[in-house]
């Protein structure tokens, strides 16, 4: 053991970021944890302190990194929480390197990724996730000039559009699978949120050059090497589109490895909470995308809460009870509207890759009774990405329920998963 | 969710990829540059050339092989002078 926290909070975007500098910020111990080189998470990436006050939502960033920079929190970027070797213990890695990490109590927040749906050629090079290839450009692609069809669903299409044409690109069309009415409905629910509502509309008139269309998908991408062009369809007709690189994602799941693993019940394709954000694992909290796909407000909302809860201050966590309540509203509203229609399912032909790690088909998977029958036929699932993009895929087309994590949740060099777990009692809070 | 990207600024350096010399920024991930060189980062079990995808570190299709250090997920990982990326 080489440190132990009162409070390790899992995950450096704004919901792990809130919850690490209240805790801190009441006298607790913290340590502050991230796999990538960097605290902010996706929606902060790239961000930074000269330059994100031009930025949308940049003095939330500011207010924040100032507040936590403030707080003695230790801030741990570039190590990777992999398993749990012992109670009240964490082992990480980064770069091959091992450690474990003593904690009271434990907050998660992992954050989501982008659903992915298999069409043909989808594994061709140039065809990414939107935040995919929005994430590649903040970490210094270069995309000027670059022809970009974006499709899928959800909000963070337009906010994909939005950034690429103010980083040069040239968006072909912005492509939407829900329907109009879906839409209608959400358009409404956002009245009550106003921040939001401006959010979507500042997206929207940025990108007003491109086509928006709803109620129309990606049928196929083709290409001699990477992606050349993509056929679109409304369900009536085709069309095709040139292009240099497809962004497609379908809205975004909760990444729940970490949480499943350290016992966290799910429900309903989310970590279950209580009031305080406590899971049903003792000491253990989830917020943010974990518990409801809702952005940055339900995220900063949630850590603080669990920040207050983990120093014991539950009466200050409930001042924040109605926010969250009308955020997580938000969040389920945002996921029927968002959520992937039947069509989708029959995109993939039966030589469509679904395991992208171990190249399984779809031919090879249909018919299959469960995931885990599928597993142990056809390796689906048991590559390097262990099965978070293929699981959440087959979780949609076949109906297969998804469940339980191993040990490492992510793909570890020996030498760390095999270390004993060291036994150093950790600080309790 | 419109962050900076990392500044193209002048000065800057190159790496190579699968052998190809590409100029980065300071600041720039790998996998970026993989992509500017429109190279394969890998190649899938049944020879398919893969390229990054998920941009943020789940989907595993950036694995390079990093200065002799197989399996890196390049989209974590940030570019230093004269690193030599070939496709895993």
């Amino acid at each position: 053991m080489t440190a132990s926290f009162d409070v390790v909070v899992v995950g450096a975007g704004p919901g792990g970021m809130a919850a690490a500098t209240i805790a801190a910020e009441t006298g607790k111990r913290v340590c502050l944890l991230d796999d990538n080189a960097g605290p902010g998470g996706q929606v902060w990436r790239g961000f930074r302190t000269e330059t994100a006050g031009k930025s949308a939502h940049g003095s939330v960033f500011l207010d924040w990194t100032g507040r936590l920079q403030r707080t003695d929190c230790e801030v741990w970027t570039g190590w990777q929480a992999i398993d749990r070797p012992a109670a009240g213990v964490l082992r990480l890695e980064r770069n091959g390197e091992g450690r474990d990490i003593g904690f009271g109590r434990l907050i998660l927040a992992t954050g989501a990724r982008e659903r992915f749906l298999p069409f043909p050629g989808w594994t061709l090079p140039g065809v990414m996730g939107a935040g995919g290839l929005q994430a590649m450009v903040k970490a210094g692609l270069d995309p000027r000039d670059k022809r970009v069809v974006v499709a899928g669903s959800g909000p963070l299409l337009l906010a994909v559009a939005s950034s690429l044409t103010d980083a040069g690109t040239k968006i072909v069309g912005v492509y939407e699978q829900a329907r109009f009415a879906q839409l209608a409905c959400f358009g409404l629910t956002l009245l009550a949120q106003p921040g939001k509502l401006a959010e979507g509309a500042r997206y929207r008139l940025k990108t007003l050059r491109a086509a928006y269309r709803l109620n129309s998908w990606v049928v196929r991408a083709e290409g001699q090497g990477r992606v050349e062009c993509v056929t679109l369809t409304d369900g009536r007709k085709e069309w095709t589109h040139a292009c240099d690189w497809l962004a497609c994602g379908f809205h975004l799941v909760p990444n729940l490895e970490l949480p499943r693993l350290l016992g966290c019940r799910v429900a309903g394709g989310y970590v279950a909470v209580d009031g305080c954000q406590q899971s049903s694992a003792p000491g253990v909290a989830c917020v943010g995308e974990l518990t409801g796909i809702g952005g940055l407000d339900k995220a900063l909302v949630e850590g603080q809460i669990a920040g207050w809860a983990a120093a014991g201050r539950e009466s200050e966590a409930r001042t924040l009870g109605a926010q969250r309540q009308r955020l997580q509203r938000f969040a389920q509203r945002m996921d029927r509207t968002f959520a992937p229609r039947e069509e989708l399912r029959m995109l993939a032909s039966a030589e469509t890759h679904i395991c992208r790690c171990e190249d399984v088909t779809h031919a090879e998977l249909k018919g299959r009774g469960s995931w885990r029958e599928a597993k142990l036929h056809t390796r689906c699932g048991m590559g390097a990405c262990q099965g978070r993009v293929c699981g959440t895929a087959a979780e949609f087309l076949f109906g297969w329920e998804i469940s339980g994590s191993r040990p490492p949740v992510f793909a570890a060099r020996v030498s760390t998963v095999a270390a004993s777990a060291e036994t150093a009692d950790p600080v309790r809070g | 969710m419109a962050g900076e990207p990392a500044q193209m600024k002048d000065e800057g350096f190159s790496i190579t990829v699968n052998g190809k010399p590409v100029r980065v920024a300071e600041g720039t991930h790998v996998a970026a540059a993989v992509m500017m060189a429109n190279e394969p980062s890998r190649y899938s079990v049944g020879g398919e050339a893969r390229a990054p995808f998920c941009g943020m570190g789940i989907c595993m299709e950036c694995r390079a092989t990093v200065d002799g250090v197989p399996q890196m997920r390049t989209c974590q990982l940030v570019c230093s002078p004269g690193m030599e990326v070939v496709a895993g």
